[in-house]
């Protein structure tokens, strides 16, 4: 009978699905694998200290320290939290509570069509538009931290905003009409209540949105100034661990090169935390 | 009387709790057997048990023996996918397919690998004036089966497991949806059927039972309390569990 | 003094409506410059002349190619892959410790910003295994970076699929991949359609994992490890070199239009789908 044949098939399939599901796993030990094998070593020959706390890059002078572009990294995502986290949660919170049917038939698509505009257009916008606007009104050459932290800021909102969204909508309808029975305003019912409910959900957003801000490459690059120091204010240029490995990389060669994976690695163990407290936050909220 | 299936002590549990609890009975051979019994009795575990749709389950534990033709068909080395175009299944909701009259007709056949457009419309044509629906969907073959009313889906269903010319039907509350209408139709088409074919009808609908089948079987927690023909259990039961039942007096 | 809530609850309402509306706003404003000041350069010639002088004049055309070739090869790539794996961990396991560990793999992969993924395809596909700057190292970089959506999109639409069907499918004698093939996956095409499109917004808009890895080569691509340009590479490189703002105008157009077409079909599909369901 055939059925033997059509068995064996079914198991050769079974066996090429695994393999299938079995290939993201493999791309991510690739990815880790190449990244630390080419960017430890330099942390045996310059020292984990000089890197991580060295103040000066000269990579062909045996320079490695990525200290002020760690700090910059920090600094220009707390930036975009700052202008995106408000904004961002504000409109989730007004597509989940306050938005009617027809206006969030609209809304809803145009916040997510920002996550499609790609980085360079943001970037490029960002060079034409916001720098000279800060050069003029503030001072400074305008590539500045206030720069990045605008351009990222707008970035991050399509991340806060559907993410926050979700948690505001998975919080049960009764918690609302409860509150709303009792006699509280709509406003009421929501800080008290809904977004109290959804706590966890909202910081996994802004977790996810600092996630994308601190990866964020090209965009940062073409409004940051790219100077190799701590900045000292709001109106200074810097240079974040991905702009460094973008600026460089393409003529990059030796000791150079194992400097600029060096930085990769400190960005993708920054980029690790970052998923993990995320997941670890999404998580507490399904066991609750 | 030829016995097609044969169950012997038969037990089942879903984790801890006994679901089919020491089953013993003979389905026979171009017959309609009709299982009758409240709520979590155990038929419908019975009946997937033949199809073994029950391998869709999490948790299962089975003892005892399911054979049909001699042939064990709880055993690991049964191929069931051969054994559900012997058993075809006609579920409690009528379950098209999202695609049309011909194609939901033409599924099973299609799968053993008939391809020729005409043989398909042999088949089709055949399978649908067996279930009675022939006449009223003659025109539309082409149309969405998810247009059908229930009662039409539903023998639309049954032609769909004629299609796969099994020696089995096993109808799972198959009328539990449907209007007396639509019921009858099905009652008539089965009454048709079995010259062909061994039925099960599982249905909570004592006056069903007693309307439509040769052979009734009682379930109650698990076991199987009286078996017997049905013009013999519905006038003189030897139970008085099933008397109760079959009057009503619960279920 | 006592804050009148009335009166509060009014004052956040408009807040918020105002806050969502500026949002929107700076959507449309992105689109509005680059639509002005993009318009006046772009043309079908534009699209489809080479351009000469590093881009300061002419067309785009093989930067369109090279956007097209890429997306073509990564979707290739990616979506066997990715619905293998969709279909692996809904029809063919049960949740246990194995598809917790996979669904980590996909969920850390989702999280890897493009400059690592070019980083990696650099090292990995352009330095050791000598595939040079070209439009295969691009691809299967890309590939990579794009089977966390596909997988979760497809995965989502393949659990949003009826129960009942299956059964009934199992029932009338279908093996497993019979019914996936036959029933599951025509139900679940539009919700895998979106993710599809999704990816290749996704591919057609990245700059830094496509640099290191495709190269920025302005000839037309003719094989696999020839390199190559992206729209998007193009225009960073436009905009960045100060060479031409009119071109790097008119590239964003058509970068930001047919990624905005590609990302509003996929909203189309992915509504289409919500309302079947619900």
């Amino acid at each position: 009978m055939s059925s033997n044949k059509a068995v064996f098939k079914e198991r050769i399939i079974k066996q090429i699905l695994t393999a299938f599901a079995f290939s993201s796993l493999l791309f991510l030990f690739l990815i880790f694998a190449f990244i630390l094998v080419e960017g430890l070593p330099l942390f045996y020959k310059a020292g984990v200290k000089n890197i991580i706390f060295g103040m000066k890059w000269a990579p062909t002078r045996g320079f490695f320290g990525i200290f002020p572009m760690i700090v910059s990294s920090f600094l220009v995502t707390f930036g975009a939290l700052v202008i995106g986290g408000p904004l961002g949660l504000g409109c989730a919170v007004y597509l989940a509570e306050y938005a009617g049917r027809q206006q969030k038939m609209f809304l809803k698509p145009a916040l997510e069509l920002l996550a499609g505009i790609p980085s360079v257009v943001y970037g490029f916008l960002g060079v034409l538009y916001i720098v000279p606007f800060i050069r003029t009104f503030f001072g400074g050459s305008g590539f500045s931290l206030l720069a990045t932290s605008i351009v990222l800021g707008i970035m991050i909102l399509p991340t806060v905003i559907s993410i926050s969204y979700d948690a505001l909508m998975s919080v049960p309808r009764s918690y609302r009409e409860g509150a709303l029975a009792m006699g509280s305003t709509k406003w009421q019912s929501t800080w008290r209540v809904v977004i109290p409910a959804a706590k966890s959900g909202i910081l996994a957003s802004c977790i996810l949105g600092m996630g994308r801000a601190v990866g964020e490459t090209m965009a940062v690059i073409m409004v940051a100034g790219n100077a190799l120091k701590i900045p000292g204010g709001l109106l200074d240029p810097l240079r974040t661990l991905t702009s460094n490995i973008a600026l460089e990389l393409s003529y990059a060669s030796g000791d150079h090169r194992l400097g600029l994976f060096s930085t990769g690695v400190v960005l993708l163990f920054i980029i690790m935390v970052l998923n993990y407290f995320a997941n670890f936050v999404i998580r507490r909220t399904v066991i609750k | 009387m030829e016995a097609k299936i044969l169950a012997h002590n038969l037990m089942v549990r879903f984790g801890a709790v006994e679901v089919l609890k020491g089953i013993d009975l003979e389905v026979y051979k171009n017959m309609i057997t009709g299982f009758m019994g409240p709520a979590g009795s155990g038929k419908s575990t019975l009946i997937s048990l033949v199809n073994r749709m029950i391998d869709f389950e999490d948790g299962v534990h089975i003892q005892g023996s399911l054979s049909i033709d001699g042939e064990d068909i709880l055993s690991k080395s049964v191929d069931v996918v051969g054994l559900r175009r012997r058993v075809g299944t006609v579920f409690a909701v009528p379950l098209p397919l999202p695609r049309s009259i011909f194609e939901n007709i033409a599924y099973g056949p299609r799968l053993k690998g008939i391809t020729r457009r005409a043989d398909l419309e042999d088949i089709v044509e055949e399978s649908l004036k067996k279930a009675v629906l022939w006449e009223e969907v003659r025109d539309r073959l082409q149309v969405s089966a998810l247009k059908l009313s229930g009662g039409q889906q539903q023998r639309l269903c049954l032609a769909r497991t004629l299609a796969l010319r099994p020696e089995i039907i096993l109808l799972d509350e198959p009328c539990s949806g449907l209007d007396p209408i639509s019921t009858a139709k099905i009652e008539e088409a089965l009454n048709e059927l079995k010259k062909d074919y061994t039925i099960i009808l599982v249905s909570n609908n004592t006056k069903q039972i007693a309307r439509a089948t040769d052979f009734s079987a009682f379930f109650y927690m698990g076991a199987l309390v009286e078996f017997g023909a049905t013009e013999k259990i519905f006038t003189n039961p030897s139970v008085k569990q099933t008397e109760d039942y079959i009057q009503g007096k619960f279920g | 003094m006592r804050v009148n809530p009335r009166l509060t609850d009014t004052l956040v309402r408009h807040l918020l409506n105002m806050q969502a509306y500026f949002t929107v706003g700076i959507l449309v404003i992105i689109v509005f410059i680059i639509f002005i000041k993009g318009i006046s350069n772009c043309s079908l010639s534009f699209m489809l002349t080479y351009p000469e002088d590093m881009g300061r004049h002419g067309g785009v055309f093989p930067a369109i190619v090279g956007t097209i070739f890429l997306v073509a090869l990564s979707i290739l790539f990616a979506t066997p892959l990715g619905l293998g794996t969709a279909i692996f961990l809904t029809e063919y396991t049960k949740e246990s410790l194995l598809t917790t560990i996979i669904r980590f793999g996909v969920e850390s992969l989702a999280g890897i910003p493009s400059i690592i993924y070019g980083l990696f395809g650099f090292i990995f596909f352009v330095i050791k295994l000598k595939m040079g700057w070209s439009l295969l190292a691009g691809a299967l970089t890309m590939t990579i970076m794009i089977l966390p959506t596909i997988i979760r999109t497809s995965e989502e639409a393949i659990k949003a699929v009826p129960k009942n069907l299956r059964i009934v499918s199992h029932s009338l004698g279908a093996t497993k991949w019979e019914t996936t093939v036959k029933v599951v996956l025509p139900s679940a095409a539009p919700g895998i359609l979106t993710g599809i499109m999704l990816s290749i917004g996704r591919a057609v808009g990245e700059t830094a994992a496509v640099i290191f890895t495709m190269g920025s080569s302005l000839r037309l691509p003719t094989s696999l490890m020839e390199s190559g340009r992206t729209m998007a590479v193009h225009f960073y490189i436009l905009a960045r070199e100060g060479i031409s703002m009119e071109k790097a105008y008119a590239t964003a157009l058509v970068l930001v239009m047919s990624i905005l077409a590609i990302n509003i079909f996929a909203y189309y599909m992915m509504n289409k789908v919500t309302a079947k369901y619900s």
